[in-house]
């Protein structure tokens, strides 16, 4: 019998906990916005949040990019091949790219460097009395550490995935042109007209929940770590596998909402 | 007697099942260092950082220059806390800032001085703690430990606080660095006339610095007095404290 309330206990436990975990995320993430809007503004701080988070993960998507529609021509001409389909290597690297791959490995590259980042750098932040002293000096933390990383990360991963998309497109042209033996002017045209602008634009959309959910789990997890170092590492991991696993489910959820309407 | 610059009255907090602050009574007057000492976990921390708004106590009163800041509207608490300097217990310097960033910050934020104004100021703020102009461009990390502490005072009293916090000050610096710094507090407070709280466990410290002194023992305040009696308080848990001794009223916990 104690072993049965022993269980029910645990059940009720977890539940509330998740429960009062997603309270205070949402509340978060609430706060975060609404200092996004309210002065003052720290127009330096986005501007050095959006190179971390922007500029410096350029190499990164590019050759994430790069290679991806490289492998993607490749694989597909091995399959469609089979069934006389090679016609439709273009359409697929060029759609795949632009809704799927391009926001999602790029999100989950730029979760792994920047996101990461800024969960150590605002859990030491933490640990170190660092976050109160802001109070002390008259200065909203989640305004002066948050805001400027959400807002950044927002515009930064859209950015990112355009030239993802381009430069994955021009992965597949490589290897489609160079060892695949396609005529240029054939695979560009069969790359273009396939594609319509709502491809692109909801991948871009997608970017931009990833990008403020990369900020999120980030700014989240390292601002509630505790503990020294180990706390440091905890919020490290947790923000970044669970800013893979949101984008994953969410990546689900927007091409529900984006596409299926199309039909 | 006027009214004091910080009254606290029955000040509760716990965390979960554990009472750290369980009715703390506290007057601080105006123009005078009250001392808090008291064994490790047993709350100074928290009684601080309430005052500071960085904790929210459960119940209690805390008083600024008579008004609650606990029952205030949010603005206005700001504004009565915007009036508190602290020194953290190991310096808390922004690492991402060079130091003069670091003095001139609470200026800045508050808008008193244009960026373009606010080396120049720190450089002279540096100059009040002992540091010459050399080191404003350093970043914290290549400071020495005394240096941080000089540092965290500096950016403390860098917007002339009328109430200064200070967290075992000198904790961690050799004797002779701790003497200097409790120096450099004496005469900031002095200079700047303000009304301050120092957590120390650093008796020759306590003496130098305060002018009052209360322990914090059961999450109340068991003993207040002038701090140049706290050696020789006939208090059982005053005298068990400040003499270092292992046998007495105070039964340490070794385990949380």
């Amino acid at each position: 019998m104690n072993k049965l309330l022993d269980l029910v206990a645990l059940i009720g436990a977890v539940a509330l906990g998740t429960v009062e975990f997603i309270g205070e995320l949402g509340l978060f993430a609430l706060s975060g916005l609404s200092h996004i809007f309210r002065p003052p503004y720290y127009p330096r701080l986005i501007g050095k949040a959006f190179m971390e988070i922007g500029y410096f993960s350029l190499p990164v998507v590019a050759l994430t990019a790069l290679f991806t529609g490289m492998v993607l021509a490749l694989q597909s001409y091995t399959g469609f091949s089979r069934f006389g389909a090679e016609s439709a290597i273009a359409s697929v690297v060029v759609l795949s790219v632009t809704r799927e791959l391009g926001p999602v490995l790029a999100g989950l590259m730029v979760s792994g460097r920047a996101g990461a980042a800024m969960a150590a750098e605002l859990g030491t932040m933490r640990v170190t009395d660092q976050i109160d002293a802001l109070s002390t000096l008259s200065t909203e933390p989640m305004k002066y550490l948050v805001a400027p990383r959400l807002l950044a990360a927002t515009i930064a991963l859209p950015l990112l995935v355009l030239l993802a998309d381009i430069l994955g497109v021009l992965g597949g042209y490589l290897v489609a042109t160079q060892k695949l033996g396609f005529a240029s002017g054939a695979y560009l045209l069969a790359t273009f007209t396939n594609l319509k602008t709502e491809d692109v634009v909801s991948g871009l959309i997608k970017a931009a929940v990833f990008g403020f959910i990369i900020a999120l789990m980030g700014c989240f997890n390292g601002y509630r770590s505790k503990g020294g170092a180990q706390g440091v590492g905890t919020a490290t991991t947790a923000a970044v596998v669970s800013a893979s696993i949101l984008i994953l489910a969410l990546d689900y959820i927007l091409t529900q909402v984006l596409f299926v309407r199309v039909r | 007697m006027s009214q004091p610059k910080i009254r606290i009255r029955g000040l509760k907090k716990a965390f979960g099942s554990k009472v750290v602050l369980d009715g703390v009574d506290l007057d601080v007057t105006q123009g005078t260092a009250m001392i808090v000492i008291g064994g490790s976990g047993t709350g100074k921390s928290v009684l601080i950082k309430s005052i500071l708004g960085l904790v929210t106590p459960d119940s209690g009163v805390i008083e600024i220059d008579g008004e609650d800041v606990l029952k205030a509207p949010p603005k206005r608490a700001r504004e009565l806390r915007a009036q508190i300097g602290m020194l953290f217990q190991n310096g808390a310097l922004f690492d991402s800032l060079p130091v003069w960033e670091n003095v001139a910050f609470g200026l800045l934020a508050q808008r008193r001085i244009r960026r373009a104004a606010a080396r120049a100021k720190a450089v002279d703020v540096l100059a009040q703690v002992g540091l010459d102009a050399t080191v404003a461009d350093l970043s914290p990390a290549e400071l020495s430990g005394g240096m941080q502490k000089r540092v965290g005072l500096a950016r403390a009293i860098a917007s002339e606080p009328a109430i200064m916090f200070f967290d075992e000050p000198t904790t961690g610096l050799d004797p002779i660095m701790g003497a200097v710094i409790d120096g450099l507090i004496v005469d900031c407070v002095k200079r700047l006339g303000s009304t301050s709280i120092a957590i120390t466990h650093d008796m020759a410290s306590a003496q130098r610095i305060g002018d009052n002194a209360a322990m914090l023992y059961q999450g109340r305040v068991s003993w207040t007095g002038p701090a140049a009696e706290l050696m020789t308080s006939p208090d059982p848990v005053v005298d068990q404290f400040t003499h270092g001794r292992a046998e007495g009223p105070i039964k340490m916990a070794l385990r949380k």
